[in-house]
This record gives C-alpha cells, sequence and structure tokens, in this order.
C-alpha cells in the first residue's frame, strides 16, 4: 500500500490521536475500534491487515499495550513513503508516524493525571478525595478480576477451550498463593501453547 | 500505616520501571503491583489500589498514568518524565525492532498458538492481582462485606454482561462513592462524640 501524505494529513494523523487521548477511559485498547474506524475505513491510511498485525505484535513485546498504537503510527508512515515493499527506505517516515502518534496519544492524557494526581493528593484530606477513594477501591479490583476473565473468554468458550481456562486457573492460584517469577509462567504458557497442548 | 522505602533517585525509578515494563505481557499491572509493594515496597496494597482507583478513573493508559503519578509523588516532574522514560522507552524500541524485523512472523501458525498460550496465562495474572489486592479493604470505611458486594458488582457488569467501563466506573463507583462519603462522616461523627454510638 503506497500513500501520498501531506503535512495536513500528518497533523490530522496527531489531532485525531490527542482527541482519543483523553477519551481512553480504561486505557488506550478502549479507543482501538475508533482508530479502525478512523484509520482503516474512512482515511484509509492503513489496511485491515496491518491493523490486526498492530495489534498482535504489540502482544507479542512486552510493556504497557498502548504500544500497539506506535505500531498503527509506524504502519501510516510505510506506507507513506511507498509501502512495505520499499524495505529500509521506508523506516524513517515509519519511525515519525511512530512518534507521532505516541506524542499524540499520551500528551493530553499524561498532562490531565499529572493536574488532576497533584490536585487529588494537595486535597487527600478532603472528605471527597477520600470518598473517592474509598468507594472506587472495590471496584476496581473488581474490574482487575474481570479483566482477566475477558482477556479469557476472548480466547475461547470455556466449553472448547477449557485446558486454556484450566491454564489460566492454573496461574491465577500460583500467583495470588506463591512468589513465584511471572516470566516463568509466560515461558511456560508460550511452550504449551506452541505445542499445541492449550 | 506507610510503605517501608521510596526510590532512591530518579534513575532508580527510570530503570526500576524499566525492568517492570520488560516483564510485563499483556497486561502490565500485575507486575506492577509485584514490584512495587511486595519486592520494593514503595507502596502499601492500600496505597497502591487508591493510586490505582485515580489512574483507572483519568483517561490514558492506566500503567503509564500509575507511573507518572509515582515519580511525580517523589522526585516531581523530573520523577514523571523519568517513570514514564522507563515505562516507554525500551518496550517501544522492542516493538518496533519487532515489526521491522519480523512483520510476517506474527501470522505463523507456532507464533498464533504461543500467543494465545501466552494470552491464557497473563489473563491468571491479573486475575491474581485483584484477588491479592482484595485483603486491601480489610480497612476499608464501607466494611468488608460491602466491600465485596461492589467488587463482585463490578466483576459480574464488566466481565460478564459487558457493560462499557465509564458506566461502571461511574455508575456503580457513583454509589459507591456516595455510601463511602456517608461511612466516613459516620466515623468522624462518632470519633469526636467520644466513640460511643
Amino acid at each position: 500500500m503506497s500513500l501520498s501524505f501531506t503535512l495536513a494529513d500528518w497533523l490530522s494523523l496527531l489531532v485525531h490521536f490527542m482527541a482519543l487521548s483523553l477519551l481512553a477511559i480504561g486505557g488506550a485498547i478502549t479507543t482501538a475500534p475508533d482508530m479502525h474506524r478512523y484509520l482503516v475505513d474512512e482515511q484509509h491510511w492503513l489496511t485491515d491487515h496491518q491493523f490486526t498485525a498492530s495489534i498482535a505484535l504489540s502482544q507479542a513485546a512486552p510493556g504497557p499495550n498502548l504500544l500497539f498504537i506506535a505500531l498503527l503510527g509506524w504502519y501510516v508512515g510505510v506506507n507513506a513513503a511507498g509501502g512495505a515493499s520499499a524495505g529500509m527506505a521506508t523506516w524513517p517516515l515509519g519511525l515519525m508516524g511512530a512518534l507521532l502518534s505516541m506524542v499524540g496519544i499520551l500528551v493530553p492524557s499524561t498532562t490531565l493525571t499529572f493536574v488532576a494526581s497533584r490536585w487529588a493528593h494537595r486535597n487527600r484530606e478532603l472528605l471527597a478525595v477520600r470518598a473517592f477513594k474509598t468507594g472506587m477501591a472495590p471496584v476496581v479490583i473488581g474490574l482487575l478480576a474481570s479483566t482477566g476473565w475477558i482477556l479469557c473468554a476472548n480466547l475461547g468458550s470455556a466449553a472448547e477451550s477449557w485446558r486454556l481456562w484450566l491454564l489460566t486457573a492454573a496461574v491465577t492460584l500460583l500467583v495470588w498463593r506463591t512468589r513465584i517469577h511471572m516470566l516463568w509462567l509466560l515461558a511456560a504458557g508460550a511452550l504449551l501453547g506452541a505445542l499445541g497442548w492449550v | 500505616m506507610k510503605a517501608p522505602n521510596r526510590p532512591t533517585s530518579r534513575s532508580d525509578l527510570f530503570w526500576s520501571f524499566s525492568r517492570l515494563a520488560l516483564q510485563g505481557f499483556g497486561g502490565v499491572v500485575a507486575v506492577v503491583q509485584r514490584e512495587m509493594v511486595e519486592k520494593k515496597q514503595w507502596l502499601t496494597r492500600e496505597e497502591f489500589v487508591e493510586e490505582w482507583a485515580v489512574a483507572q478513573i483519568l483517561p490514558g493508559p492506566n500503567v503509564v498514568n500509575l507511573s507518572l503519578m509515582i515519580g511525580d509523588r517523589y522526585f516531581g516532574i523530573p520523577g514523571a518524565l523519568a517513570a514514564l522514560a522507563g515505562m516507554l522507552t525500551f518496550p517501544l524500541m522492542i516493538v518496533l525492532a519487532l515489526v521491522a524485523a519480523f512483520s510476517g512472523v506474527s501470522d505463523l501458525a507456532p507464533v498464533q498458538a504461543a500467543l494465545r498460550g501466552m494470552g491464557a496465562v497473563s489473563a491468571g495474572l491479573i486475575t491474581a492481582t485483584g484477588l491479592k489486592l482484595l485483603s486491601a479493604l480489610k480497612q476499608n470505611p464501607l466494611g468488608v462485606r460491602i466491600c465485596w458486594l461492589f467488587a463482585a458488582a463490578s466483576f459480574v457488569a464488566i466481565g460478564v454482561l459487558r457493560w462499557p467501563l465509564a458506566w461502571v466506573l461511574f455508575g456503580i463507583g457513583g454509589v459507591a462513592c456516595v455510601l463511602a462519603y456517608r461511612a466516613i462522616v459516620r466515623i468522624h461523627h462518632r470519633a469526636a462524640h467520644g466513640g460511643a454510638p
């Protein structure tokens, strides 16, 4: 895929990501449907395949989930430089796309977080702030548990993929009750997966 | 109760967050909890849950927000930037190297199967983090039973009913905050009147 990309296009990419940044309650991944609508369906800057690959690759790499956004920007840059067939010549624009999209998705939300968390810390004795933290504590703990549940459910139903669910349950117990290193568990999961056992 | 330790410098922040970001596959929060609360003990469980609640309600990637807040707490803006840079620099380099080198590899069947296995493990890591943090609710003014009720309601709303996150945070979270407000006022009142109910 090859694009002719103007400065105005780069700017609208940046502005769109900055707007989504402030809507990303619950993490960058919640903006994925809108990213797809904008980048693939509306602007045709990315192929469907590149979009899916961005999410898959970012999951294979360590670090926060929001890195898929850097990859979306990378692919836009690569396409703007003449498409993947142009090889290493596409890397500078790819890098620029990746950095631009990270700046766009991060600057608004981190600025807001910085200001809001400072305010909350300065006013931590305020009744409203204490009530917020006290009340939200059980809710966010429930959310963490449900995040794990959803991750597992997205991989397959309990009836069909019972071995996968069993693996998740075993890991839950091990991490909850022991101090086993998480990387060992991830390596075991990758191995069991590659061998076709889960 | 105060956490026993704290980061010693900005570079301690940078390298600590780098190390934990590089261990986090499919959900860094599990690693953040283990490193910050259990190993380094920069935060108690209660503090972690409070900070996480703030990080969760604000827009943006939660663990990125959390690292920024922890960095800012100890070393101001330079600390916030050091923690952010730690969280992002190496993972970003790795993911870009991956896409530049192996864009086609992610489609291969064994790679897909390995990712599936890792996905199941990271699901377990995150669930276990939630379970471990339940003990942070013991001191909650709402009382343990009501806390469990709210945790279970949020779990069902998101995990089973698949409600949008914003509804749960503002709906269930809103009710919980109002009840918490009343509970705190009641405790103050009781303390001010010599402890008799």
